[in-house]
């Protein structure tokens, strides 16, 4: 004979388990924060942790605090080759356009991160742009080394614009910032444009320069800042990050310090930042890092230098191309800090709270990996 | 008395022909290039008149055997049934030469049996091949890629590739697989190419360069 404190609390589950059941059968939109509280209720009474994957629950405690002001998508690091050489980035691609096209509600705008095409070819840019086209949402771009270093950014340039631009939105100042210029290393090496570009674009490369802002970039960013208020929040969108994590894979601005000394005066600055294709957090001082994932391919963390907030996603299946890559959206907040969401495609979704950058990484912990990488 | 003596002659400039013979073959020098090695054993004139001219005093014989010397000052040997002063028969002069000759080739090589130039050879030739794994791994229509897919893109230095932990179970390929099999897997699917015979030179690079990146991991089959 069971104890009465055991039958009632077993009574009590089995009621539970099966309420939430029913409701997850004639489940709608409403209905939806009703069994996202029943499945909590389940699986705490069976003193179960809900694995991370169960994002009803999070959405819960979300929205008793603060709701996002809004949501912007993006997608990045395609690095398209024409679609006769190589179709899987291009499906990649489309399927990222396809992902954010299919939120609801569609989001404010979509960043695309840069590295749009792998050689920086016209063919590339213009197979990228007719791709991109199909978004419902506006699109904002910047531009990848990749776009950049056969022709110095010329194609780039003449389809979407100059590299540094900036806008209002919501309150938050956006600001896009050409960070992947490089000292010129192939005039003294009689470099063809073609061989400068795949100097460029091997990441284990050590003849390149390491990328920077430059002065001119830096000479244009304090320009803009200047008739922007200290109090207003900032969102900086660079390709490489814009602090110092490993040099020889370019995973790195080698003017970061003079470029984060610009930003420090602001009461709130967010960095998103392409290139890494990895699951990257960082926090100096007011700046706030994240990382965006790849479309094409995943990189492997580098063996020194990651920052200490990073929580590292595991390292990719080679046996599965979709693994480690992705998209994701941002949601913006009032103070201008962000929860960053990554939409792994073979993977539960990860997000890295606001909260846990603000808390320097002792709240809301990110799920560590099973395999991370050695 | 004077065919002693040019006997004696005749087996020291046997046994230095054979020294400088011998010094020729153990310097470090380029493989394959003799015109370094030529180059490397010429004393510059100037050092060579400083230098006092060479002595080669006349062995003591205890025994009033005869006792012969190689030109090296140290390598002796009595010979125990001719006297000193006796003249060595040619045959028996030639095996003497023979066997001193021998011995101080066993004596030069008790310290190691390789030199330098060995080793430089060993060095060489291992960087040769592991830059030529470089070469492929960043080139993929050297391997016979087809999509514009090469190792580096997914693996910067090597990177992700853990050859110390082969060989491990794949779930993927169902059985226990080695680094090859793995190479030849991501030039199959990622790469898109024909896989490369196990004996493939090729192959045999790209192992060299990859595990030379991770050189000094220690060793650890089957970790995940």
């Amino acid at each position: 004979m069971w104890p009465l404190k055991w039958k009632q609390r077993e009574q009590r589950y089995r009621q539970e388990r099966a309420d939430f059941f029913a409701a997850v059968k004639r489940l709608d939109r409403r209905a939806f924060l009703k069994v996202a509280s029943m499945a909590a209720a389940v699986t705490t009474a069976k003193t179960v942790l809900p694995p991370h994957s169960f994002q009803l629950i999070d959405v819960v405690r979300a929205s008793e605090d603060e709701k996002p002001l809004f949501q912007f998508a993006y997608i990045s690091d395609t690095h398209l080759y024409e679609r006769r050489l190589n179709e899987r980035f291009v499906k990649a691609a489309m399927r990222a356009v396809e992902d954010v096209n299919a939120l609801d509600p569609q989001p404010d705008f979509v960043l695309f991160g840069g590295d749009l095409a792998q050689l920086g070819q016209p063919q590339e840019l213009e197979l990228g742009k007719q791709i991109l086209s199909e978004l419902k949402a506006p699109v904002k771009m910047m531009v990848g080394e990749h776009d950049w270093f056969l022709d110095m950014g010329e194609k780039w340039q003449e389809l979407f614009g100059p590299p540094n631009y900036s806008f209002d939105h919501k309150g938050v100042h956006f600001i896009v910032l050409m960070s992947v210029n490089e000292k010129d290393f192939w005039t003294a090496r009689n470099m063809t444009p073609m061989e400068r570009m795949k100097t460029v674009a091997g990441l284990d490369n050590p003849i390149q320069s390491r990328f920077e802002v430059g002065p001119e970039g830096r000479q244009w960013l304090k320009r803009d800042l200047a008739g922007v208020s200290k109090e207003t929040p900032i969102i900086v969108f660079s390709h490489s990050p814009l602090y110092k994590y490993y040099r020889p894979w370019n995973f790195w601005t080698e003017d970061a310090e003079a470029v984060q000394e610009i930003l420090f005066p602001y009461r709130s600055v967010t960095v998103i930042h392409g290139h890494t294709h990895q699951l990257l957090t960082n926090r100096i001082r007011n700046i706030h890092f994240h990382g965006m994932l790849s479309t094409a391919w995943p990189w492997p963390y580098a063996p020194e230098g990651l920052p200490k907030l990073t929580v590292q996603m595991d390292r990719a299946d080679p046996f599965d191309e979709a693994d480690g890559t992705g998209d994701g959206t941002v949601d913006v907040y009032k103070s201008g800090y962000v929860d960053k969401h990554y939409n792994l495609w073979s993977r539960n979704p990860i997000t890295v709270a606001k909260a846990y950058l603000e808390s320097w990484g002792k709240e809301a912990r990110p799920p560590a990996p099973q395999f991370p990488s050695y | 008395m004077r065919i002693r003596y040019v006997k004696l002659i005749m087996i020291g400039v046997l046994a230095i022909s054979w020294c400088g013979l011998w010094s020729l073959s153990s310097n470090g020098a380029a493989p394959g290039s003799w015109m370094n090695v030529i180059l490397a054993d010429i004393t510059p004139l100037a050092a060579a008149q400083q230098r006092p001219p060479s002595q080669h005093p006349q062995p003591n014989s205890e025994n009033g055997h005869l006792v012969v010397q190689l030109c090296d000052g140290r390598t002796q040997m009595e010979i125990a049934d001719v006297r000193e002063g006796e003249v060595l028969p040619p045959e028996k002069a030639r095996l003497v030469a023979r066997r001193m000759m021998a011995r101080y080739e066993q004596q030069a090589k008790q310290a190691s049996k390789w030199t330098r130039r060995d080793r430089l050879i060993w060095k060489r030739e291992q960087q040769r091949l592991v830059e030529e794994g470089r070469r492929l791994f960043h080139d993929w229509k050297a391997i016979g890629g087809t999509i514009g897919i090469s190792c580096d893109m997914c693996h910067p230095d090597a990177a992700n590739t853990h050859p110390e932990t082969y060989p491990k179970f794949q779930t993927q390929l169902k059985r226990v697989a080695a680094l090859r099999d793995m190479i030849n897997w991501c030039i199959e699917n990622p790469v898109k190419g024909k896989p490369l015979a196990l004996d493939d030179p090729r192959m045999l690079a790209l192992e060299a360069y990859i595990t030379y990146q991770r050189r000094g991991v220690p060793l650890d089959p089957g970790k995940h």
